[in-house]
């Protein structure tokens, strides 16, 4: 055949043609006897329609394959038009209108008797009988009407071509019943009209008449919308958008693409309508053209549906429980597989008993699939018990009652359904986040120190993002530092929390307990970073910090090399680890040390970290004598030392320390205070205490010297501080007196070692003499801090022997 | 992914089975059917702690050459049957944990539905949904 130019609109409606003849799928060849049939729609004689086969090919090849089956088409056009059927008239024919078929069925009305029995449909079944019967005259009638009508574009029946937004007019057409009659049946037919119309819908036109359309034949060739049942004859021209679902396949939109043609069919169709059939038609379709797809329910459908769910379950705020709704549902005769698609589409929250939105839907889906509506794989959206915010634009305007109805129960679940996919799957991603937050919540409450952490850590850090579930991280970062230090401090004083880090780290508890402090470790290393930056900065909260939480710094540090070391001097460790912290708050060592130490010594895990140890060894004395007084002199030093390791620290902390001399007064006090208060504190505490009254500027610069010689540990006289430390870890308490002379020895060491040391360069005797002096201060600071952390550490011991016995007498139950 | 989804019954008689069409469905069927014994010891031999999380999943049943196998069973003793393609790269367990709860999952969905009478085969498509989206894509 000669090649067949086509145009848009013909394209896209002979191709829905095509697929709507392609029963077998093959999209190559459209099935004869779907063809057949449709050509028959078109209501030319029959031997035209041979003609037509012939021309197009079909009949030399014996099928109809796609070119055919369009030059068919258009053929079919040609002689609806009343033109003579040429081959040639095939490209030759302008503004061919398409080719319209009319499909009357009488299948529809056997659906609709088949309609719920138990519903009045027995009123409409007259009344669609009377307009069924009519119709097929009427068909003629409006073939006729029809033909001549097509002065923009022919109604298609058979393909609902999408009209353009028109709203034409009520189907005239057919004998429609009036939309007035039996509201209480009518949803049935009503709905079928609705839908019938909605696939002419608003802007197509006209009711496709698919074969397999029940409600084709009330589709008015005419306007296209077949009037069906006529209530809604009128009322279908509008439909919006409505996709003629239920067109060829049950379920493609198929005239999707289809231009409206039958907008002015439509629009003639209105002679055919009585006006008030028309307006109440057209008020029908607004509402129904409020939807958007064939599934909206209408007021009517709506009420309808509301009063069979009262004949069930009188509180309309309640549920219908899944026995009664099998019984209900198995008395429209539909399958139970297909009653089970139903119900699994239905029933949103998946509780087993259905809520009037569900029931609505549930009934409506019955409905339509009794109307010939073939089911969704999905839940339409109008279906959807929302009521809550979620589709608002496909509600219904249905009455506020049945929005409050189905508002409760099935709030939740609208929200989550449209936006996922699966409900399964989509609730708990929705929830998940809010469960996760409150299950933290929670479990934060819970745990006194945790929760303060975790409460203030999370939201406070962005940076580290910790989510609520609080990973905890040990990264080592000033920040996380500081927040040990904060944390320890923070409940001993109220410095750690803000001024430190810019996170509120602040847990406030600080190491009331080796977990608050391993989370707030876990916290603040997420925090410690940001935190660090901000620790550099702000030297004055640091050296509080540090003063406040011995151990977080060293935590921090301790984290940062791995931790668990172990445990080389745990005495000494702590006590160094604090003073290492602290001093150097440095390199965001997360912080296991500083939990170790802010907790319980005892409980604390080993020092952090040979290097560190042996840093803190130095600094260690250092910072137990100047802990408190260095802080300030510390922080100076400690952003030095922050990227550095611990170790590296004491150097510059002792220059700083030896430099400044000026002691912080204040920060050492804190550190005193932070330390001092808790005994888990630490020795920081002992420390900062002793040398708070010792004396700022002594302490300052141990501090400063122990920093340094933290940080200079590795340095050159590494090898010493490391050694003592490793005693002093060792020996802890009894340590005191090796670590005066020891502390003297390091700061010596660390004195001498520092270049930058003016004093001891320029005046060694008084330098020399005010170390000593310094030292035997540190000394008795540290001896102090020992005597304190052995009494500390006792207590621990005996706890733990408690705890252990509980443990004994619990373990035989723990089995069971 | 697995390449043969079982839900079997208490009575020992499947429910819903399925497997990659591509595969020679009969021989999944008899994995299936031989994996029976197995969760049985396997449920025979848990016979204290019932319900818990833990044991309702049962882990890998055995190994073949091919494929390996796991099980679940559910409090109501419905088991669910799990086969997968060895040569995959070795699901972790906490994955065929959760296709496990899933299955799970939608399998109580579709006994919510009051139009399903326990004992039937299942004919849910939201549960083949579900099922499909576990099976291997073999497209």
């Amino acid at each position: 055949m000669e090649s067949l130019t086509l145009s848009d609109v013909e394209q896209k409606y002979y191709s829905d043609l095509f697929v709507y003849c392609d029963t077998d799928n093959t999209k190559k060849v459209a099935s004869n006897g779907r063809v057949l049939d449709l050509f028959r729609a078109a209501q030319l004689p029959s031997e035209v329609v041979l003609q037509i086969t012939e021309l197009c090919g079909a009949t030399r090849l014996g099928h109809f394959g796609r070119s055919q089956f369009y030059i068919a088409l258009k053929l079919i056009a040609i002689a609806q038009s009343g033109l003579p059927l040429r081959v040639e008239s095939l490209n030759s024919v302008k503004d061919l209108p398409l080719p319209r078929f009319v499909v009357g069925k009488n299948e529809a009305e056997a659906r609709h008797a088949a309609l719920y029995q138990d519903t009045d449909s027995q009123g409409l079944y007259p009344a669609s009988g009377a307009a069924v019967i009519p119709r097929p005259p009427g068909r003629g009638h409006q073939n006729k009407k029809a033909t001549p009508a097509t002065t923009s574009l022919p109604v298609h029946e058979v393909i609902q071509p999408l009209a353009p937004s028109i709203e034409p007019q009520p189907e005239p057409t057919s004998p429609v019943v009036s939309p007035h009659q039996s509201p209480p049946t009518s949803p049935h037919s009503w709905r079928k009209h609705k839908r019938q119309h909605s696939g002419g819908n608003v802007e197509r036109q006209p009711v496709v008449a698919a074969t397999g359309a029940t409600w084709t034949h009330f589709r008015e060739p005419q306007t296209g919308t077949v009037t069906g049942d006529g209530m809604w004859v009128s009322h279908s021209p509008p439909l919006p958008g409505q996709e003629s679902w239920v067109s060829f396949t049950a379920d493609t939109p198929p005239s999707s693409t289809l231009p409206a043609m039958h907008p002015s069919s439509v629009q003639e169709s209105t002679t055919i309508r009585t006006v008030a059939s028309a307006a109440t038609t057209n008020e029908i379709q607004r509402q129904s053209s409020g939807y958007d797809d064939p599934w909206k329910i209408t007021d009517e459908q709506r009420q309808y549906y509301i009063n069979q769910f009262k004949t069930i379950q009188p509180d309309l705020t309640g549920f219908i429980p899944g026995s009664a709704a099998k019984e209900f549902f198995t008395k429209s005769k539909l399958p139970i597989l297909e009653l089970s698609h139903i119900w699994e589409l239905s029933d949103f929250d998946k509780d087993g008993a259905l809520t009037l939105d569900e029931f609505c839907a549930a009934f409506h889906l019955v409905v339509a699939r009794k109307n010939g509506y073939d089911l969704p794989e999905k839940l339409p959206e109008s279906l959807m018990p929302k009521l809550i915010d979620l589709d608002d634009s496909a509600e219904v305007p249905e009455p506020a009652a049945d929005v409050g109805y189905s508002a409760s129960p099935v709030e939740v679940t609208p929200n989550k359904s449209p936006s996922m996919p699966s409900l399964n799957q989509a609730w708990p991603e929705m929830n998940p986040s809010n469960e996760q937050w409150e299950t933290f919540s929670e479990r934060s409450s819970s745990s006194q120190t945790l929760t303060q952490f975790d409460s203030n850590i999370a939201p406070a850090d962005p940076d580290t993002a910790i989510v609520h579930p609080v990973p905890i991280r040990m990264t080592p970062s000033k920040i996380h530092m500081q927040e040990m230090e904060l944390k320890r401090t923070g409940s001993d004083h109220n410095h750690p929390t803000s001024p430190l880090l810019t996170k509120p780290p602040d847990l406030p508890e600080e190491a009331k307990l080796p977990a608050s402090m391993k989370f707030v470790a876990a916290n603040t290393v997420g925090d410690g970073y940001s935190s660090s930056d901000s620790f550099t900065s702000d030297q004055e909260p640091i050296s509080r910090q540090r003063s406040q939480s011995g151990t977080s710094p060293e935590a921090l540090k301790v984290v940062a090399p791995p931790p668990p070391p172990p445990r080389p001097h745990p005495s000494h460790s702590r006590s160094s680890s604090l003073d290492m912290n602290r001093t150097f708050a440095a390199t965001a060592a997360p912080g296991q040390p500083q939990p170790s130490t802010i907790a319980y010594p005892p409980a604390v895990p080993p020092r952090p970290l040979p290097t560190q140890t042996s840093a803190p060894h130095t600094g260690h004395r250092v910072e137990a004598e100047a802990v408190p007084g260095g802080g300030a002199v510390l922080t100076t030093t400690s952003p030095q030392q922050i990227p550095q390791q611990p170790n590296f620290a004491d150097f510059s902390q002792f220059q700083a320390f030896a430099a400044s001399e000026q002691p912080s007064s204040l920060p050492e006090v804190d550190k005193h205070s932070e330390a001092g208060q808790v005994d888990k504190a630490s020795e920081g505490a002992g420390p900062l205490r002793t040398v708070k009254s010792d004396g700022q500027a002594d302490e300052r610069v141990s501090a400063t010297v122990n920093s340094a010689k933290g940080s200079s540990g590795p340095l050159g006289p590494p090898p010493k501080p490391v050694r003592r430390r490793l005693k002093s870890e060792d020996e802890l308490r009894p340590e005191d007196e090796q670590h005066g002379p020891q502390k003297s020895n390091v700061i010596a060491a660390v004195l001498a070692t520092q270049p930058s040391i003016p004093r001891s360069v320029g005046k060694d005797k008084k330098a020399i003499q005010a170390s000593i002096r310094r030292n035997k201060e540190t000394n008795t600071v540290l001896a102090r801090l020992n005597s304190e952390l052995q009494q500390q550490l006792k207590d621990l011991l005996e706890e733990r022997i408690s705890l252990e016995v509980q443990l004994e007498q619990l373990r035989p139950f723990s089995h069971l | 992914m697995a390449v043969c989804i079982a839900v079997i019954a208490k009575e020992n008689y499947p429910l819903y089975i399925r497997s990659v069409p591509t595969q020679n469905e009969l021989k999944f069927h008899y994995t299936v059917h031989t994996s029976l014994d197995v969760v049985e010891e396997k449920i025979s031999s848990v016979g204290k702690s019932m319900g818990d999380q833990r044991e309702l999943y049962l882990g890998l049943l055995y190994p073949t050459e091919d494929y390996k196998v796991y099980g679940y069973v559910t409090n109501s003793k419905v088991k669910f049957v799990i086969v997968v393609d060895s040569s995959n790269t070795s699901l972790r367990d906490n994955e065929i944990r959760s296709m496990f709860r899933k299955l799970h999952n939608s399998f109580t969905d579709v006994m919510c539905n009051p139009f399903h009478n326990p004992g039937d085969h299942i004919q849910s498509k939201a549960f083949d949904g579900i099922v499909s989206g576990m099976m291997v894509q073999t497209g």
